[in-house]
C-alpha cells in the first residue's frame, strides 16, 4: 500500500465509524455531546500518558473511555440536580478540557503531545507509525486502532439493533418492558468514546464532532428508514473523507479541516435538494397538503 | 525593573479579563434564559473562519479587525443554526454541533493556508485562537475593554426590557417593545462578547465564561437582576483571579485557569447554594419525607374504598 | 372477590418543593377498568409514572399481584402520552408495534416473522393494516394514538396503564380505542386509564379514581361518581377552583 493509500484508508475508516455512531447520536439528541466527550477525551489521554509514561493505543482507549463515561455521568448528576441539560454540558466539558490543558502545559511538557496536535490532528504522520499485524504485516498503528473501532462498533450495533432502537424511540417503554436503559445509554457514551478516540490522531478533537454529526444529520434528511440511514450515513462519511483528502491536496491545506468541511458540503446538498425533507421539496410540496389526512 | 513592568503589564490584563468576566456572565445570564447555553460554544468555533480571513486581508494581528472578522462569521453561524433548525427536522442542538465542527474544519483548512504563505507571521493567530490573555498588547487590552464596557452598558441600561423579552416574548410584543429589535441586539452583544473574549481564553474555553457563571447565580437568588449582577460578579472574580494565577508561573495558559476558577465557584454554589444548592434540598426533602409520613396515619384507609 | 392487582400503599411523590403526590392509597382488582380523573396538575401522569418507577416516591409501597414492580414489570403494558415520543423517529408504524414485544425477545435476537405477524394483527384490531409500513410522523394524531394502542396490545400484559389515550384524538379513533379496551376487560385484563373527559366516564369506565394529590373518592362508577365527589376533587382545592369550575361545566353542559 502506498502512503497516500493509507491516509485514505485511515480517513474513511474515521468517516464510517463515526457515520455509524452518529446516527444513533442524533436519534437520541445528543449531538452536543460527542462535543464534550471528544474534548474531555484530551483529558483521558493526557492522564493516561501521565500514569503509563508512554502512549500506546490501549492507554489512550482506557482513558478516553474513562474520561467519556465520566463526562456522561457528571452532565447526567447535574442534569439530576435540576441544571439545565445544555448549561452541565457546557460546565462539564470545559472544565475537564481545561484541566486537561493545564496538565499538558505543566507537567508533560513538550512531548508528542500538544494542544494543537490533539485539537486539528494530523493524519499525515499517521503511515508513519506502524505495527506488524500477523497475516497483514505492517500497519499504521492508528489506521490498526481505528480498524478494531470500526469492528466493535459494527458488532455492537447489529447485536442489539432493537435494544439501541427501543431505548432512542421510547425510553420509557424500554424501562417499562425491562430493557436497561442506563447500562445501554453509558455503554452508547462508551462507543463514542472509542470512536474520539481512535479518530483522534487523524482528525482531532474539535473535527472529530463533524464527522460525528453531519453525515448522520445529512442522512436523517434522505430517509425515514432506520437501516438505510445507517448505510447513507457511513457512506456520507466515507464519501466526505475521500473528498477531504482531494480538496486538501489540491489546495495543499489540513485534511483533517477539509474532511469537516466536505461534510458541511454534503449536509448543505442535502439540506436543500434531499427529496424527502429538503428545503426545494418543501416548496414544491408546501406541508400539510402532502398525504392524505386519513381517519 | 524588569518585574515592574510585568507586574504593570499583568494588572492590565487581569483588568481587562476582570471587565470581560464581567460582560461574559452578564450576557451569559440572557443566554441561560435563552435556553441557549450552548450557543456561545457554536458561535465562538463558528467565529475561526473569519479571524482567519480578516487575518488575511489585513497581514498583521490588530484586534479590533479581528473582532469583526470573527463576528461576521459567527453571525453567519448563527444564522444558519436558526435557518436550519427553523426549515428542517433537525434539531438545534445538532445543528449547532455541525456548524460549529465545519465553520471550524473550514477555519482550520485556511488556517494551514495562511500558515504557509504567510511565513512565521503566525505565532500571533495562534495565540488568539487558543487563548493567551498575556500575550495581548495595550492596544488589544484598550480595545477589548472599550468593546467590553459597551457590552456591560447595554445589558445593565435595559433590565426590565430584557427580562420581558426572555420571560414574556410575546406580551413584550403586545405592549410595544420591537422582539424583532431586541432578538437582533442580543445576538449582537452575545457575539461580540464571545469574539473579544476569545483571545483572552481561546475558542474552546469562551462558552465556559458566559455558562458557568450564570449557573452559579442560579443557586443564590431567584430575582432576575440580582441573578444578573452575581453572575458578573462571578465572571469578574474568575476573569481576574484566573489570570492572576496564570501569571505566578511562565507557560500557564489563562483561558484554563480562569475556567477552573469559575467552576470551584460553581461547585461550591452547587453545594452551600440558599436557594437550590444541594445540601439545602437534601434537608427539605427529609422534612417532606417525614411530614408525609407523619400524616399518613391520619388518613390511612380513607381512599382504597374496596 | 377477585384478587388486588395492585395496591398502593401511602404513595406520596414531589416535583422539587412541590408535593404532587400525597399519601396515596388504593387497590384495584383484576378485570376491571378504571379511569383516573381530576383537574390538571392534580398528579395523575406522576402517580402512573411513580407506581412504573419512572419518577421516584418520596414515601409508600407499590405491590403488583403482591410483588415489586421489578419481578411483575413483564405483565405490565403501559401506553406513554403521545407527546412523550419523537416521531420523527425514522421507523414505520408495523415497527414501533413490534418494539412493544423486544422484551420477550430477549437478547441479541432479531424479531422473526412470527413477531411481525403478531405485530400487524395487533395493527389490524385498531384498524391500522393499511398503514403498517408509513413512516410515523406521517401518521395524524389518532392514527398515532392507535400505533400506540396496537403496541400495547402486542405486548400481551396482564395489566394496562395508558396516559391519556384518548386526549386529542377523533371520534372514530376514540371509539376504536374504547372497543379495545372492552375486549382487554372481557379476557379478564386489567386497565387503569388517565382520562380527562368526564362526560364519558360512565359511558366507559366500571371504576373511577378521583385524584387531586391525594385520592378523592375511589370506587364502582355508579356509586362514587357523584357530583358531590366531582365537586370535592375539582372544587375542594382552593388552588383549583377556577380550573376545577371549567371541567364540572363542560362536564354538565355538553
Amino acid at each position: 500500500m502506498t502512503y497516500t493509500m493509507w491516509i485514505i484508508l485511515t480517513a474513511s475508516l474515521v468517516g464510517l465509524s463515526c457515520g455509524l455512531i452518529g446516527v444513533y447520536l442524533i436519534l437520541k439528541k445528543q449531538a452536543m455531546m460527542a462535543d464534550a466527550i471528544s474534548h474531555t477525551v484530551l483529558l483521558g489521554i493526557v492522564s493516561a500518558y501521565l500514569v503509563t509514561q508512554q502512549m500506546t493505543g490501549t492507554a489512550m482507549l482506557v482513558g478516553g473511555i474513562l474520561a467519556g463515561l465520566l463526562t456522561a455521568f457528571l452532565v447526567q448528576s447535574l442534569n439530576n440536580l435540576k441544571v439545565q441539560h445544555d448549561a452541565s454540558l457546557g460546565i462539564v466539558f470545559t472544565t475537564l478540557f481545561a484541566i486537561g490543558v493545564i496538565l499538558i502545559s505543566t507537567s508533560v511538557g513538550n512531548v508528542h503531545l500538544d494542544v494543537q496536535h490533539a485539537l486539528m490532528g494530523e493524519i499525515t504522520f499517521v503511515p508513519f507509525a506502524t505495527i506488524d499485524i500477523p497475516l497483514i504485516g505492517a500497519v499504521p498503528k492508528a489506521t490498526a486502532l481505528l480498524g478494531l473501532v470500526l469492528i466493535v462498533v459494527i458488532f455492537f450495533i447489529i447485536a442489539f439493533y432493537k435494544e439501541w432502537k427501543i431505548t432512542s424511540f421510547d425510553p420509557a417503554l424500554a424501562a417499562s418492558i425491562g430493557i436497561p436503559v442506563v447500562f445501554f445509554h453509558y455503554l452508547f457514551m462508551t462507543l463514542v468514546s472509542i470512536t474520539t478516540v481512535a479518530s483522534f490522531d487523524a482528525v482531532g478533537a474539535i473535527l472529530v464532532v463533524a464527522m460525528l454529526i453531519t453525515p448522520a444529520a445529512a442522512a436523517y434528511l434522505w430517509t425515514d428508514k432506520l437501516v438505510v440511514m445507517l448505510f447513507l450515513s457511513g457512506g456520507f462519511g466515507v464519501l466526505s473523507a475521500i473528498t477531504g483528502y482531494w480538496v486538501a491536496t489540491w489546495l495543499d491545506t489540513s485534511i483533517s479541516g477539509s474532511m469537516a468541511f466536505a461534510t458541511g458540503c454534503i449536509f448543505f446538498i442535502s439540506f436543500i435538494f434531499s427529496p424527502k425533507h429538503g428545503l426545494i421539496s418543501k416548496w414544491v410540496r408546501p406541508a400539510g397538503v402532502s398525504e392524505e389526512q386519513g381517519i | 525593573m524588569l518585574s515592574n513592568l510585568l507586574h504593570t503589564n499583568t494588572m492590565w490584563v487581569m483588568t481587562s479579563t476582570m471587565i470581560l468576566g464581567i460582560a461574559a456572565g452578564g450576557i451569559g445570564c440572557l443566554a441561560y434564559w435563552k435556553k441557549q447555553n450552548l450557543m456561545s460554544d457554536a458561535l465562538s468555533h463558528a467565529a475561526l473562519p473569519g479571524v482567519v480571513v480578516a487575518f488575511f486581508i489585513i497581514q498583521e494581528k490588530n484586534l479590533l479587525l479581528l473582532v469583526i472578522g470573527a463576528a461576521i462569521s459567527a453571525l453567519l453561524g448563527a444564522f444558519l443554526i436558526q435557518w436550519i433548525t427553523n426549515t428542517s427536522r433537525i434539531t438545534e442542538d445538532t445543528a449547532m454541533g455541525m456548524i460549529l465542527s465545519v465553520f471550524y474544519g473550514g477555519g482550520v483548512m485556511l488556517l494551514a493556508i495562511a500558515n504557509r504563505s504567510a511565513g512565521g507571521n503566525q505565532s500571533g493567530l495562534n495565540s488568539f485562537i487558543y487563548g493567551q490573555a498575556a500575550a495581548m498588547v495595550r492596544s488589544d487590552v484598550i480595545t477589548m475593554m472599550v468593546l467590553a464596557s459597551i457590552v456591560i452598558f447595554i445589558i445593565f441600561i435595559a433590565f426590565k426590557e430584557w427580562k420581558l423579552f426572555l420571560f414574556d416574548a410575546s406580551f413584550a410584543k403586545g405592549i410595544g417593545l420591537s422582539v424583532r429589535g431586541m432578538n437582533v441586539l442580543y445576538t449582537t452583544v452575545l457575539v461580540t462578547t464571545i469574539v473579544i473574549g476569545i483571545q483572552a481564553v481561546g475558542v474552546i474555553l469562551m462558552a465556559a465564561m458566559l455558562i458557568i457563571p450564570a449557573v452559579s447565580a442560579r443557586y443564590w437568588t431567584h430575582s432576575f437582576k440580582m441573578m444578573i449582577i452575581l453572575s458578573s460578579v462571578v465572571g469578574g472574580i474568575s476573569g481576574a483571579a484566573g489570570t492572576w494565577i496564570s501569571s505566578t508561573g511562565s507557560g500557564l495558559p489563562t483561558g484554563p485557569f480562569i475556567v477552573l476558577v469559575s467552576a470551584t465557584i460553581f461547585v461550591l454554589s452547587l453545594l452551600f447554594g440558599k436557594e437550590k444548592g444541594i445540601i439545602i434540598r437534601f434537608i427539605q426533602f427529609k422534612i417532606q419525607q417525614r411530614s408525609s409520613k407523619e400524616d399518613y396515619p391520619l388518613t390511612a384507609g380513607k381512599g382504597g374504598s374496596q | 372477590m377477585a384478587a388486588a392487582v395492585i395496591s398502593v400503599d401511602g404513595l406520596s411523590a414531589s416535583y422539587q418543593k412541590n408535593t404532587v403526590l400525597h399519601d396515596v392509597n388504593f387497590q384495584v382488582r383484576e378485570g376491571t377498568i378504571t379511569a383516573i380523573v381530576g383537574p390538571n396538575g392534580a398528579g395523575k401522569s406522576t402517580l402512573i409514572k411513580t407506581m412504573l418507577g419512572l419518577h421516584p416516591k418520596l414515601t409508600g409501597n407499590v405491590r403488583f399481584w403482591d410483588d415489586a414492580f421489578k419481578t411483575a414489570k413483564k405483565k405490565i403494558g403501559y401506553v406513554p402520552q403521545r407527546g412523550s415520543v419523537d416521531w420523527d423517529f425514522p421507523t414505520d408504524a408495523l415497527d414501533v408495534v413490534t418494539m412493544g414485544l423486544y422484551g420477550k425477545i430477549g437478547w441479541f435476537r432479531i424479531p422473526s416473522k412470527k413477531h411481525k405477524e403478531k405485530a400487524m394483527q395487533a395493527l389490524k384490531k385498531m384498524g391500522m393494516e393499511a398503514y403498517a409500513h408509513r413512516q410515523i410522523s406521517q401518521l395524524s394524531g389518532g392514527q398515532q394514538q392507535r400505533v400506540f394502542l396496537a403496541r400495547a396490545l402486542a405486548q400481551d400484559a396482564e395489566l394496562y396503564f395508558m396516559d391519556e389515550p384518548l386526549a386529542g384524538v377523533d371520534a372514530s379513533t376514540e371509539k376504536a380505542i374504547m372497543a379495545i379496551l372492552k375486549e382487554l376487560k372481557s379476557r379478564g385484563k386489567t386497565v387503569l386509564v388517565v382520562h380527562h373527559d368526564l362526560q364519558t366516564v360512565p359511558e366507559y369506565f366500571d371504576h373511577v379514581l378521583f385524584l387531586n394529590k391525594k385520592v378523592y373518592a375511589h370506587g364502582e362508577t355508579e356509586k362514587v361518581f357523584t357530583k358531590d365527589n366531582i365537586a370535592t376533587t375539582y372544587g375542594g382545592d382552593m388552588q383549583w377552583v377556577g380550573k376545577g369550575d371549567q371541567y364540572v361545566i363542560q362536564s354538565t353542559s355538553h
